[in-house]
């Protein structure tokens, strides 16, 4: 039996911005193989057999930690989860320390999540095993944008020309970023939905349209990707209130009927329900693909890690 | 109202916006201008049940008074919306912004509806709320700028307070600019104007006054002209009162930035010596500044750089302002002298009649987006007739403001108000000529 494709032209996956096209088709392909294989009674796989994943989470994620755990466990890895306990003081001396602590436990994969920008990266840096990010400060979410995508792709077929509006706090954003990317590299027309305090300055440099009025911005939008309104960042100062807030950026039925008929909603989750999304909205199984997401998620993990174990596989360690 | 009719003949028809100063005649109709031009009755008097023979007198658009304080709601024994619309109709002004700092403040979509139907339940003229900017007016976290706006506020200002944290006013500014919302700042800063009764000066040293600079203005104008530039938002400053806040606003202007100003009657009228022998009605914010800066406040209506004059009406009770100079209470009334004071620019030769009454009227119900201020078809109905040469003496006992704190008391003005009418309605005429 001849050893699976490379997909990944690097060992790790840090981010979109530095895929390409192929590399993202292939991904897309290879986890919707396993979307079936998840959707079967017997789920487990062997390819990731012996190797050991460390999810290593600074912030806390119950949904994208669980996902990327039981992808590591469906494809017959060991999986080890390290919450660390944040602490505000010496950031990067600790995490340096970590670092090396983790190298000499000799991962394969290491997973992270962290709320600052570049983490991801500078561990990459520092240790011999892959890296994937699990999201990094305002950065990066790659596998979300990519999970996003498939869940897009398997109900759309494809992305060519379609108007995808990201709406909500774009600003701290990890998961607007990497769909930014993602979504502008395979054809879509990405519009960006905001109040202005919610739209990092010089937004339009990603290549996008700007709305600050919802309404015209859902006018004729194929999807509508709701973000998280990150209420443990706002300090009180971006947004006056919540109530709002929903007032004008919150989707409910009669701003999504502005939208092109059949349009689909997607949130990355957790939702905050009648602040930035209607209960009626995100629970319409007609319109939204929330639940379809968290499926998706494995699956596009499974995809992840196996692609990066075929580098492992073909190069060994790369220390 | 239905079919109410009102014909204005042998006026001098000065509609500001259009640069109209002719005579003519004007029909009113339903609380709208129906008619208007130099030719209207001329030929034929009009038939119509009420005639207003202006005698040649000058009938131009109501004026709009974008600096009103009020006590009401939390201190009406200084002012109610009602006795200041009264003042208002007294003074030739038919409508009134009145600012946020009450008690409690302005700052919830609720009480800007308390105040919309105060007005239309006791007001005399129309009153134009605008919300306060932060909550509490305490300059730490914006307000529901879009409900507000949905409720009727028609900016958005911490009144008399300047916005000490730049981050918080670029966020608030940035914000309100995808609304369109207009934001009136006020420029002193907090800190270099603490504790200060008068303008830093000579005459502040040689009364014992303690005393801010007039770069405590100019400071703050030049920051929030930065953070326009960033945030791209709609900002008109309350009042300015020195020179170099009119060359910053000048240059800032001329950089294309949606930036207006307005002077205050006051500071137009009057400098600091003006204090004389510790008077406390002459205690104003911002304090009043030395002649220098008087005449370059002059100079900036006649330019066309200060867009608006104001009259800051600021009503105090007596145990308010008798009091030591340094702890007395700011403020001064002004809503029955802002015309004739402003008129006082075109008496000096220094703009023609038309120009300055456009800084009472078209410039500021533009600024505020409001209907007023023109004398077209299909406008407001909201005018005023007066004799813009009258002399008259200022007498405090003859202010229909619940409070009488007047800086002009005794002064001789000229330009005297004759009727008021607010959509079509007389809301004032004078008894004696």
């Amino acid at each position: 039996m001849t050893a699976p494709a490379a997909i990944l032209k690097t060992s790790h996956l840090l981010g979109i911005q530095g895929l390409s096209v192929e590399e993202i088709s292939d991904l897309l392909d290879l986890a919707d193989s396993y979307v079936a294989l998840n959707r079967a009674a017997e789920k487990k796989s062997a390819v990731l057999k012996g190797r050991t994943i460390i999810n290593l989470f600074f912030e806390a994620s119950t949904r994208t930690q669980s996902s990327f755990e039981l992808a590591g466990k469906r494809l017959g890895a060991d999986v080890l989860n390290m919450s660390v306990r944040t602490s505000s003081v010496s950031k990067g001396e600790t995490l340096l320390d970590t670092a090396a602590t983790l190298n000499a436990m000799r991962p394969d994969i290491l997973i992270v999540r962290h709320y600052d920008s570049g983490a991801a990266e500078l561990l990459s840096h520092k240790l011999d095993c892959s890296v994937v990010n699990a999201g990094d400060g305002s950065h990066e979410h790659p596998t979300q944008a990519l999970l996003d995508a498939l869940t897009i792709l398997r109900r759309r077929g494809g992305f060519e020309g379609l108007i995808v509006a990201i709406c909500g706090d774009v600003l701290h954003s990890r998961v607007a970023r990497s769909n930014i990317h993602l979504l502008s590299k395979l054809g879509a027309r990405v519009r960006l939905v905001a109040p202005k305090t919610l739209l990092p300055a010089n937004a339009e440099r990603f290549g996008v349209e700007i709305f600050t009025d919802m309404r015209e911005g859902l006018a004729g939008a194929d999807i509508v990707m709701m973000l998280r309104l990150q209420l443990e960042r706002m300090a009180g100062a971006f947004i006056p209130s919540t109530r709002e807030y929903f007032h004008f950026y919150g989707l409910d039925h009669e701003k999504l009927a502005l939208a092109k008929p059949g349009a689909l909603v997607m949130h990355p989750g957790p939702m905050n329900r009648g602040v930035e999304i209607d209960s009626a909205v995100a629970d319409d199984i007609e319109v939204s693909l929330i639940q379809e997401q968290v499926e998706m998620g494995v699956a596009m993990r499974m995809a992840v890690l196996d692609a990066l174990a075929r580098g492992i596989a073909s190069g060994g360690r790369n220390t | 109202m239905s079919g109410h009719r009102i014909a204005f003949r042998n006026a001098r028809l000065i509609d500001p916006a259009s640069g109209l100063d002719a005579r003519g005649g004007l029909l009113v109709e339903n609380g709208r201008i129906a008619d208007v031009g130099p030719r209207l009755f001329n030929d034929a008097d009009p038939s119509d049940p009420e005639v207003v023979d202006c005698r040649g007198q000058a009938l131009s658009p109501g004026l709009v008074d974008m600096r009103v304080f009020t006590g009401e709601p939390g201190s009406e024994h200084r002012e109610t919306l009602e006795s200041a619309s009264r003042a208002a109709a007294a003074g030739g002004v038919t409508t009134i912004a009145v600012m946020p700092n009450t008690d409690p403040v302005i700052d919830e979509p609720s009480l800007v509806d308390f105040i919309n139907r105060r007005a239309a339940a006791t007001a005399s003229v129309h009153v134009a709320p605008m919300a306060a900017l932060t909550q509490g007016l305490r300059g730490e976290t914006m307000t529901e700028i879009g409900l507000l706006r949905e409720a009727g506020a028609v900016a958005f200002t911490d009144g008399d307070r300047t916005i000490a944290n730049a981050r918080v006013l670029r966020r608030a500014l940035s914000y309100a600019s995808a609304f369109g919302a207009l934001v009136v700042g006020h420029a002193e800063d907090p800190d270099l104007s603490a504790g200060a009764a008068m303008t830093e000066g000579e005459f502040a040293m040689r009364l014992g006054i303690p005393a801010a600079p007039a770069a405590a203005e100019t400071i703050v104008v030049e920051r929030d002209i930065r953070l326009v530039e960033l945030t791209g938002a709609r900002y008109h400053f309350g009042q300015i009162s020195c020179r170099a806040s009119l060359e910053a606003v000048a240059a800032a202007k001329q950089r294309g930035l949606p930036i207006t100003c307005a002077v205050s009657a006051h500071h137009l009228a009057l400098n600091e010596l003006d204090v004389g022998s510790y008077l406390t009605f002459m205690k104003v914010k911002p304090p009043l500044r030395s002649e220098a800066d008087r005449a370059a406040m002059v100079e900036g209506v006649a330019s066309g750089v200060i867009d608006v004059v104001v009259s800051s009406h600021d009503p105090q009770a007596a145990d308010t302002k008798r009091q030591p100079f340094a702890s007395a209470a700011f403020g001064a009334v002004g809503l029955e002298t802002l015309l004739p004071v402003a008129l006082g620019v075109h008496h000096d030769g220094r703009a023609d009649l038309a120009h300055v009454l456009k800084a009472v009227t078209a410039t500021p119900a533009s600024i505020l987006g409001l209907p007023a201020g023109r004398l077209a078809k299909g406008a407001p109905a909201d005018l005023v007739l007066f004799d813009p040469d009258a002399p008259f003496v200022v007498e405090a006992a003859g202010l229909h403001s619940r409070a009488r704190n007047t800086p002009f008391e005794g002064r001789k003005l000229q330009g005297r108000v004759r009727m008021t009418f607010v959509d079509g309605r007389r809301v004032f005429e004078r008894s004696k000529p």
